[in-house]
């Protein structure tokens, strides 16, 4: 019995052990790696509005907290999570809005979590005051610093934001626009439908995801859920670039990921070198990350620098979606004569230069703001380009076995008439 | 005892489902773990392999997104079954579309669908299945054929009452790939459609760049199809061969026929 219990155990053991290499984030084979740590900020409203009795016949407050407990003692040993309230200390209403809407509060700073204090620091706070959700988005980036890795803030609340303006959804839209890349998720504890549209926008503006939550295990799920994803999709952001109005001044890219910002109708030049025998592949995805009109589209094209087209990328859609993308491969096809014949512009530093173009057909209802533009990725990458291949050497098919036994028995009448008339030849002298 | 053993499985299968991450390529046909996540975005795309089980929950509203590799000749098939939110709590019908794109993000096509359906507010799950034009060995930097390499599969709910985002969901996504020929024969592509993921750099005007990304840090690429050396481009070795064969023996029976009529005439009488 007990043998049988250890060779279970072992089996056991070596499931787990059999899985971990497994468990390894598939990005942490990256060369380098990223030095950094995946970084979570926490933003709780603990607005007079949490004292709701209406999830499961709990308080708001008390299915958030106890979600919290779960996803802390669930947390990955290596994600660092913060935890920043909103309204926890002037009492809404019954304060001035000029005080309560200055209300928000670091729990616990960035880093490696003491679960136990973090646990408690949550379990004390209690319903009190206003939502001001702009100040508390604009405070947890600040509290997540820059760096390489993408910034993680997963925003729960039950109300909408009692203090706008600002209004929370163009904070979030400024602050990802500039400086690290930044995402929000959102969670709503009640359905709402001011709250809902306030936060799918916060959501789309940053490329997060919304949840309207309606029970206990849904919550726990869905944090467990992003605070997983954040560790397991956390790698080096793109390189922000900004692309110009010309090729000429366009800034020149080495193969990776670059992000950029592009407005309604503008066009962004880009330069790549390609050196004789390589391929230029690039994509570019454009997000929409505000209220568009249903019809749209992007186009990427490469230009040479003397402003011939050389190849175009387009795709255009409909209706509801995140990112309209498109791609490009071009490789220079001219025979080497050819190619050496037109001398290379830019003083023969081994190179084609060809532009890349970023160019959109977005529109958007009168009310929406243009600035910022909307965020651009673009992918360049040089490869060996692949010639041409020649024709096959062999065949294949029944027409070919038909063509070569008939070839064959033709070449066999022949060699035997041959054969007969030279033995009758041979025969009459 | 057993209760104990039974927990012991229980939490290793555990374990095993949450593991994100293919398995590593042991060869052996052992059920593949099922992937529990998805991207929410291109460079996110979790990672899946052809035959691997997907089984994620979200929200009405996500992006999901995952990327698989297929090599030259192989045909990608997707089924996605979406599990909809209780019909109590939605207010409409709702349009789900899978997208699928290739390493330049560029859209492929689905020979077969349906790749959107719309569910009634009523029906609780919605199917959506797509193939895929097969992989080519090659193709010319203009065209638009679907090359090895990359690919990504996106889930969007394309078309729903605003009332209902948000809600639960879940998506079980296969991706299976069924082997063939590749054509062009004999053709290759260099470097397959994976593009890089690592952060570029700006290079001051005139330099050019040192080396393409390494091949680490890169999306997903297919593993190169092993093959005998005879199979090696293709058939067209055994059909050649055959019609070799064929002709030689028909060269004997034609020089037999005019040499030696009789033997073939009398046989027949």
């Amino acid at each position: 019995m007990i043998f049988k219990r250890s060779s279970a155990g072992g089996g056991l053991l070596a499931l787990l052990l059999a899985s971990a290499p497994v468990a390894a984030p598939p990005v942490s084979a990256d060369d380098g790696g990223p030095a950094e740590p995946p970084k979570v900020e926490l933003v709780l409203d603990v607005s007079g509005s949490m004292r709701a009795r209406d999830i499961d016949g709990r308080s708001r407050m008390a299915v958030a907290q106890q979600s919290f407990g779960a996803v802390v003692d669930a947390l990955p040993a290596e994600t660092q999570l913060g935890i920043r309230v909103l309204g926890a200390r002037y009492r809404f209403p019954g304060s001035s809005k000029a005080v309560g809407c200055t209300d928000t509060q670091q729990l616990s700073p960035v880093g490696p979590v003491n679960k136990a204090q973090a646990k408690a620091a949550i379990a004390t706070l209690r319903p009190t005051g206003w939502t001001p959700i702009g100040l508390a988005l604009r405070a947890a980036t600040k509290d997540l610093g820059a760096g390489e890795t993408t910034r993680r803030i997963i925003l729960i609340t039950d109300g909408e934001d009692t203090c706008s303006p600002p209004d929370p959804c163009e904070v979030a839209r400024r602050l990802a626009s500039q400086g690290t890349h930044l995402v929000v998720d959102t969670l709503g504890l009640t359905l709402n439908d001011k709250v809902r549209r306030q936060l799918t926008c916060i959501a789309d503006a940053t490329g997060g995801t919304y949840t309207a939550v309606q029970h206990q295990e849904e919550l726990t799920g869905r944090l467990n859920q992003l605070v997983q994803r954040a560790g397991a999709t956390y790698r080096r952001t793109p390189e922000k670039v900004a692309g110009t109005a010309g090729c000429a001044d366009a800034p020149t890219l080495a193969p990776g990921v670059y992000t950029d910002r592009e407005r309604f109708s503008e066009h962004r030049w880009y330069r790549v070198s390609v050196a004789p025998g390589q391929e230029l592949r690039a994509s570019v995805s454009v997000a929409l990350d505000r209220t568009l009109n249903p019809d749209h589209g992007v186009l990427l094209r490469a230009v040479s620098a003397a402003g011939q087209e050389l190849v175009r990328g387009t795709d255009a859609g409909s209706g509801r979606t995140d990112v309209q993308s498109t791609g490009l491969r071009w490789s220079d096809q001219r025979t080497g004569a050819d190619a050496s014949a037109s001398p290379s512009p830019d003083g023969g530093s081994g190179g084609t230069p060809v532009c890349l173009v970023v160019s959109n057909s977005f529109s958007a209802p009168a009310a929406v703001r243009t600035a910022p533009g909307m965020p651009l990725e673009l992918t360049v990458d040089l490869v060996p380009s692949s010639d041409a291949p020649g024709e096959p050497d062999l065949g294949r098919g029944w027409l070919l076995l038909v063509v070569l036994a008939g070839t064959g028995l033709v070449a066999g009448l022949v060699t035997g008439w041959l054969a007969r008339w030279r033995v009758a030849v041979w025969k009459e002298n | 005892m057993r209760a104990s053993l039974l927990l012991a499985s229980a939490a290793a299968s555990a374990v095993l489902a949450a593991t994100a991450v293919p398995a590593a390529a042991d060869g052996s046909p052992s059920p593949q773990p099922t992937i529990g996540t998805a991207g929410t975005s291109f460079l996110t795309a979790t990672t899946v392999r052809p035959g691997q089980p997907v089984s994620v929950s979200a929200s009405t509203g996500d992006y999901l997104y995952w990327s698989f590799a297929t090599a030259a000749g192989q045909t990608g098939r997707i089924a996605v079954t979406v599990a909809l939110p209780p019909a109590a709590s939605r207010h409409g019908a709702a349009t789900y579309t899978i997208d699928v794109f290739d390493g330049l993000r560029r859209r492929q096509a689905c020979t077969a669908g349906p790749q959107n359906a719309t569910a009634a507010a009523g029906t609780a799950r919605v199917r959506l299945h797509c193939s895929l034009r097969q992989v080519r060995a090659w193709a010319e930097p203009w065209s638009d054929d679907p090359l090895p390499g990359t690919y990504y599969l996106r889930l969007t709910a394309s078309g729903l009452p605003e009332q209902d985002l948000g809600l639960p969901i879940r998506a079980d996504v296969r991706i299976s790939a069924k082997d063939g020929d590749a054509r062009p024969a004999g053709a290759k592509l260099k470097a397959p459609l994976s593009p890089a993921v690592a952060p570029g750099t700006t290079l001051a005007p005139g330099a050019s760049p040192s080396g393409s990304a390494s091949p680490v840090s890169s999306a997903p690429k297919p593993a190169e199809r092993v093959k005998g050396w005879f199979s090696w481009p293709s058939s067209r070795w055994w059909w050649t061969i055959g019609g070799g064969v064929l002709a030689a023996v028909m060269a004997v029976a034609g020089y037999s026929l005019t040499r030696h009529p009789r033997r073939w005439f009398s046989a027949l009488r």
